[in-house]
């Protein structure tokens, strides 16, 4: 689409596209070439010399045991978040689009979530599970059950799932309930009217109907997990006990912190971009074309 | 509705209200530990019923600051996560609109390529290159520095896309009317497009002003300074001291405010709110 009357301008185009430019190549740009030649680079300790290794940084990478439990560990925290607060959102959704009294006061008591901080929501439920004070965390030991995320890996990816997906339910609970009121009633009548009950209508026609909406959400929540959750974990586990909550994400950063090994630290950095532009690539080609029935 | 039945309303009502209490759940119980002193905290046995500290833990979390965990106290951090997010929702709004006015009512060679520079960086998240972007920060000195904190977060293709979007729809019966009244660009913009933008501006802020209240990564690695911090890395920092010395009561009074200001603006700006993300996200 593009304007059929527009002004003329020779310079004054430029001049209102230069302080986005501007700050596009300087903290866009600049780093981003920065990160993908630093990865074919190997700096000595000091970080006075750097050579230039080809893809030593990337061979050393893929030849590292953590990097595959990195992996591993990613894609458990992203399958479990974007299900679950995928499955919560849709059926308070569908509750909520039960036109019921005070159906707004619902959504507002909904949706706060989305503003919190994502390290804050982690202080929140770290305080709740926390092994010794942690409210929640007493009554699971009374029953003689041993939970302790300080030291149990599995104990501490349960606790960070849980908060990410606190956090990302009031996302997708907005753009389900939109999804939602946005199918004709017409259509469900029509289910109804043909005998198909409540369930049946759901898995029918609604949910179909709702695939564009589940589709986009699916794409968002796998980027938010992977690189918004990084405040819950840092703040909850710092990537333990042990490395069993470490990310992509946090690997990152933990590598290149200090100094370390910011070559491997690139790398990695040059990965999680190639696995970004895919997300986007995959979001814009079927988003676009509406998945749709 | 297709078929009313009081039964399936209560099961929703059910089901709601216990998602309600289960999202509400753990800020109630941070709200209570601020409510406490620190013994009661830290014995594991916290009530479920606010304690008579109140006043006093934010008194001191606002005002004086813990005594271990740090050496400034709340006040100072609350100010600079307002700086930082103000900042960061302004100076999204000033860059993108204007380059979005120069894409969508201007021909000139190189647009879309301009266009696309812009877009791209919708998939270069900041996490990605986070050690580049700190090096030249720390090169261009902008450490421990308000420009620091906001300018790398401002420039992003997402108000862009919006306020394009938004020109799109407008009549161009607008710009030809106002170009018969003598007007040149400059003036156009100025007295008709921005107050049609209002709205979209509205959105874009509230949204973007929740997005930089709540970062988290960037002001971590690039404030060395206490005097520096947002309040968000505040609170990380008041816990990393080991956790039987941590001031639990102070940090939690610390996290109930640093919740306030951007729960508030999605409670009492909703509309604007869902406008904002549902358009930033089409």
């Amino acid at each position: 689409m593009e304007k059929s009357v527009v002004f003329n301008g020779k310079l004054l185009p430029y001049l209102l596209l230069a302080p986005q430019l501007a700050i596009t190549l300087i903290f866009f740009y600049w780093p981003a070439s920065q990160a993908i030649w630093q990865s074919f680079l190997r700096e000595d300790a000091f970080g006075l010399n750097s050579e230039f290794v080809g893809l030593e940084n990337y061979q050393a990478l893929f030849a590292q045991p953590e990097y595959y439990t990195a992996i591993g560990t990613t894609v458990v925290f992203s399958s479990l978040v974007t299900v679950l607060s995928l499955g919560v959102a849709l059926l308070f959704a569908t509750q909520a689009d039960k036109n019921l009294k005070g159906a707004s006061v619902y959504k507002t008591l909904m949706i706060w979530p989305y503003a919190v901080a994502p390290a804050i929501a982690g202080v929140l439920w770290f305080f709740i599970f926390h092994p010794t004070l942690g409210t929640l965390a007493r009554p699971l030991r009374f029953m003689g059950f041993n939970w302790n995320p300080m030291l149990d890996g599995t104990h501490a990816m349960i606790l960070v799932v849980m908060a990410a997906v606190w956090k990302q339910v009031a996302y997708n609970f907005l753009f389900f309930l939109a999804g939602l009121q946005a199918i004709p009633k017409s259509v469900i009548e029509a289910g109804a009217i043909d005998g198909a009950g409540p369930l049946r209508r759901f898995w029918t026609i609604i949910f179909p109907l709702l695939s564009p909406t589940t589709f986009f959400l699916l794409v968002v929540n796998i980027v938010y997990v992977f690189f918004e959750t990084f405040g819950i974990i840092d703040a909850v586990t710092a990537g333990g006990p042990a490395g069993s909550t470490t990310t992509m994400v946090y690997k990152v950063f933990a590598d290149g912190r200090l100094g370390g090994d910011l070559g491997g630290s690139a790398a990695q950095s040059v990965v999680l971009m190639v696995i970004v532009i895919a997300l986007t690539a995959i979001q814009f080609r079927y988003v676009e074309r509406k998945v749709q029935y | 509705m297709v078929e009313h039945r009081p039964l399936r309303d209560l099961v929703a009502y059910l089901v709601l209200s216990l998602g309600v209490v289960i999202f509400a759940f753990p800020v109630y119980v941070a709200f209570v530990a601020s409510t406490y002193d620190a013994a009661t905290v830290v014995s594991g046995n916290l009530p479920l019923v606010p304690g008579g500290r109140m006043l006093e833990n934010y008194y001191r979390a606002v005002f004086v600051g813990g005594s271990r965990f740090m050496n400034q106290p709340v006040g100072v951090l609350l100010a600079n996560s307002f700086i930082t997010a103000i900042g960061i929702a302004l100076g999204k709004i000033f860059i993108s609109i204007l380059s979005a006015f120069a894409i969508v009512y201007f021909r000139f060679p190189f647009r879309k390529t301009a266009f696309w520079i812009i877009f791209i960086t919708l998939m270069l998240p900041v996490e990605v290159r986070i050690y580049p972007t700190y090096k030249i920060v720390a090169d261009l000195r902008m450490l421990d520095t308000y420009a620091g904190l906001i300018l790398p977060l401002i420039a992003s293709a997402t108000g862009t896309l919006l306020f394009r979007q938004f020109f799109m729809t407008i009549p161009d019966e607008l710009l030809e009317a106002s170009r018969i009244d003598g007007a040149g660009p400059l003036r156009f913009f100025w007295d008709t497009l921005l107050p049609l933008s209002m709205t979209t501006v509205a959105a874009l802020f509230v949204i973007q002003f929740i997005y930089g209240w709540n970062q988290y990564l960037w002001p971590l690695l690039i404030t060395t300074k206490d005097s520096m911090q947002t309040i968000v890395i505040g609170i990380k920092k008041m816990l990393t001291t080991t956790d039987e010395l941590a001031e639990w009561q102070l940090a939690m009074a610390t996290a109930v405010l640093a919740m306030l200001p951007p729960v508030a603006v999605v409670v009492f700006m909703q509309r604007l709110f869902v406008k904002g993300l549902v358009e930033t996200e089409k």
